[in-house]
């Protein structure tokens, strides 16, 4: 396994995009093709990675040749290929559309090196396989995230990504803390070996607890769950549209992701249904407050950037029904609905927000009542903000619709009905905002000849749009047997 | 071990005081030296529990991880500290 680990995909999903920064800072007058290079390399990366545990199994890397106890140590099982694959399409497509996206030389400059830094820590906080790899992660992608944000410049933009930075530092210290707790409980750092240390230890309750809180609380804290999702909707509103795409589709995401790693992996046998049931209230007062701030903006991308408060408060509700469902069929369809709606929002937002920024650049502004017309100016933009919107809504085919259905099921097979009326209002909430933007876009002018106009900008942000709609709802039993694939514990 | 303990709780202590300041002061930079004090509380935690006794080797895990974590730390207040500094150039000519 030694000799060949340059080349073995796990490690190259971590490389490669390293590597591209590290050329595209070199060489800045050749930073979009390169870009674009990395780009394609590191999504095929993936794809093989994905591949590879398709036909092998869960997949671990020790690095170096120490021990697994001081070692880098990588892994890949269903759940992180699942969400590595989903990130890695998406940043391909966020890619092929920031290349046409940036006039500014110098924005376009910056723009590479950042982006491929971004998604570098994206893809090796899916497939860390430590607690302190995962702060460094972690740490990585909340700076890199922030200077993007950054990037154009404007007061309103600095601003909301500096408080951004300075609200995700708070939450990796208390991560970190946390981690601090843990080795000095158990002596080790390793995911598996932490995990059957807590399982094994029930003396240690009191500091397994105190890790628990601080952790998933910093990790709340970055993913925007309500109430502390007030840095989000400024800072993913102002940002430029491919950075917007970015950290609403996929940088939300990997702290929801790491969540749920430590809420079901590692931390199972201390969370109770109690600590459960209090996450999904935040998340149910997030679905309800997101969709009506959502519902309520006066600007395109303020809307999605609340419905991806919204949006990421449906994760939180099935943390309860996993609590009391036993092992068993029930129980896989809950977690592969999870992750089904983690997959499908990250392909709808990404694609709302490119088509949001199309429709920016294009009018001058994103005023929602302004909007009229923009259907018949820009048909193919129009028609992947529509998709992406029945996929926000969880309309069928989408894979949010049988995602939602998973959890209505759950939520009254387990007798906690409530949860049922949280869903709905949220959906029907999500019509009434997408169907805003949908009835003022379309106005007088007369229809065109040509459904695309600008290949680069639309097509990226139709095919994601697609993807969320059409093949997650129409394919996604792989998933089941993905998701089947679980790392078989420690060293 | 009552070294050690004192060492750790006062990191803990570190921890709480940096948290309680950077919720309660609004100007950039007293926020970012209450973050500063809060990663030098966990940095306090960690290298307490790498001492494993007089004379014995302490365990290396923990101090490697505190470097790394300076550095992040070193890292993320420059970024911190450079937005601050555009958003007041800003100011001052807007």
């Amino acid at each position: 396994m030694y000799s060949n680990l340059l080349t073995d995909p796990l490690v190259l999903c971590i490389t490669l995009p390293l590597l591209g920064a590290a050329l595209t800072t070199a060489l800045p007058r050749h930073a979009v093709p390169l870009g674009i290079l990395a780009a394609l390399a590191t999504c095929s990366a993936a794809v093989t990675l994905g591949v590879d545990v398709w036909q092998h199994g869960a997949l671990r890397l020790v690095l170096g040749g120490w021990e697994p106890e001081l070692a880098i140590g990588l892994r890949a099982d269903g759940l992180a290929v699942a969400l590595a694959l989903m990130a890695n399409l998406v940043a391909l497509g966020i890619s092929v559309y920031a290349s046409g996206y940036f006039r500014d030389p110098e924005r376009m400059r910056a723009f590479w090196p950042l982006w491929l830094l971004l998604w570098a820590a994206l893809n090796g906080l899916f497939l860390a396989g430590d607690l302190f790899n995962l702060y460094v992660m972690l740490e990585l992608l909340g700076i890199t995230a922030a200077a993007l944000g950054a990037l154009t410049g404007s007061r309103e933009a600095v601003s909301a990504n500096l408080r951004y930075l300075l609200v995700g530092l708070l939450g990796s210290i208390s991560y970190l803390l946390g981690v601090a707790l843990l080795y000095t409980a158990h002596g080790t750092l390793d995911l598996g070996l932490v995990a059957r240390a807590i399982a094994a230890n029930d003396r240690l309750f009191a500091v397994d607890a105190a890790a628990l809180v601080l952790m998933v609380s910093g990790l709340a804290l970055k993913a925007a769950l309500f109430p502390l999702h007030f840095w989000l909707p400024p800072a993913h509103a102002n940002a430029p549209a491919p950075v917007s795409a970015a950290l609403s589709a996929l940088v939300v995401k990997a702290s929801v992701y790491l969540i749920i790693r430590l809420w079901l992996d590692l931390f199972a046998p201390i969370t109770g249904l109690a600590a459960a049931m209090f996450l999904a209230l935040l998340g149910a007062a997030a679905v309800v407050w997101g969709s009506w701030r959502a519902l309520r903006a006066e600007r395109l991308k303020l809307l999605a950037a609340y419905s991806t408060v919204a949006q990421i408060g449906y994760l939180f509700l099935f943390l309860p029904l996993l609590a009391v469902t036993p092992p068993g069929p029930p129980r896989d369809n809950l977690l592969a609905a999870l992750v089904l709606m983690a997959l499908t929002h990250g392909f709808a937002k990404s694609g709302f927000f490119l088509a949001a920024g199309l429709v920016q650049t294009n009018a001058g502004h994103d005023r929602i009542d302004d909007l009229g017309g923009t259907a018949q100016r820009l048909p193919a933009t129009t028609f992947a903000i529509a998709l992406a919107g029945s996929a926000l809504i969880g309309l069928p085919p989408s894979g949010s619709f049988i995602g939602k259905w998973l959890l209505m099921q759950g939520a009254i097979e387990s007798g906690q009905w409530w949860w049922v009326i949280v869903v709905t209002t949220g959906s029907l909430l999500a019509s009434a905002y997408v169907f805003r933007v949908l009835s003022r876009a379309f106005g007088l002018e007369p229809t065109p000849l040509k459904f695309v106009t600008d290949a680069r900008a639309e097509v990226p942000a139709l095919l994601l749009s697609l993807v969320a709609v059409a093949l997650l709802g129409l394919a996604s039993g792989p998933l089941w047997t993905l998701l089947a694939l679980r790392a078989g514990g420690g060293a | 071990m009552t070294a050690q303990f004192l060492y750790g709780g006062a990191g803990l202590i570190l921890f709480v005081l940096g948290l309680w300041s950077f919720l309660v002061h609004a100007p950039l930079l007293r926020k970012l030296i209450a973050l500063n004090i809060m990663g030098g509380g966990v940095f306090h935690v960690l290298i307490a529990v790498a001492y494993r006794g007089d004379g014995v080797t302490p365990d290396p895990v923990p101090h490697a991880l505190v470097l790394t974590g300076i550095v992040v730390a070193v890292s993320a207040t420059a970024l911190a500290l450079v937005l601050g500094a555009r958003l007041q150039d800003e100011q001052r000519q807007g």
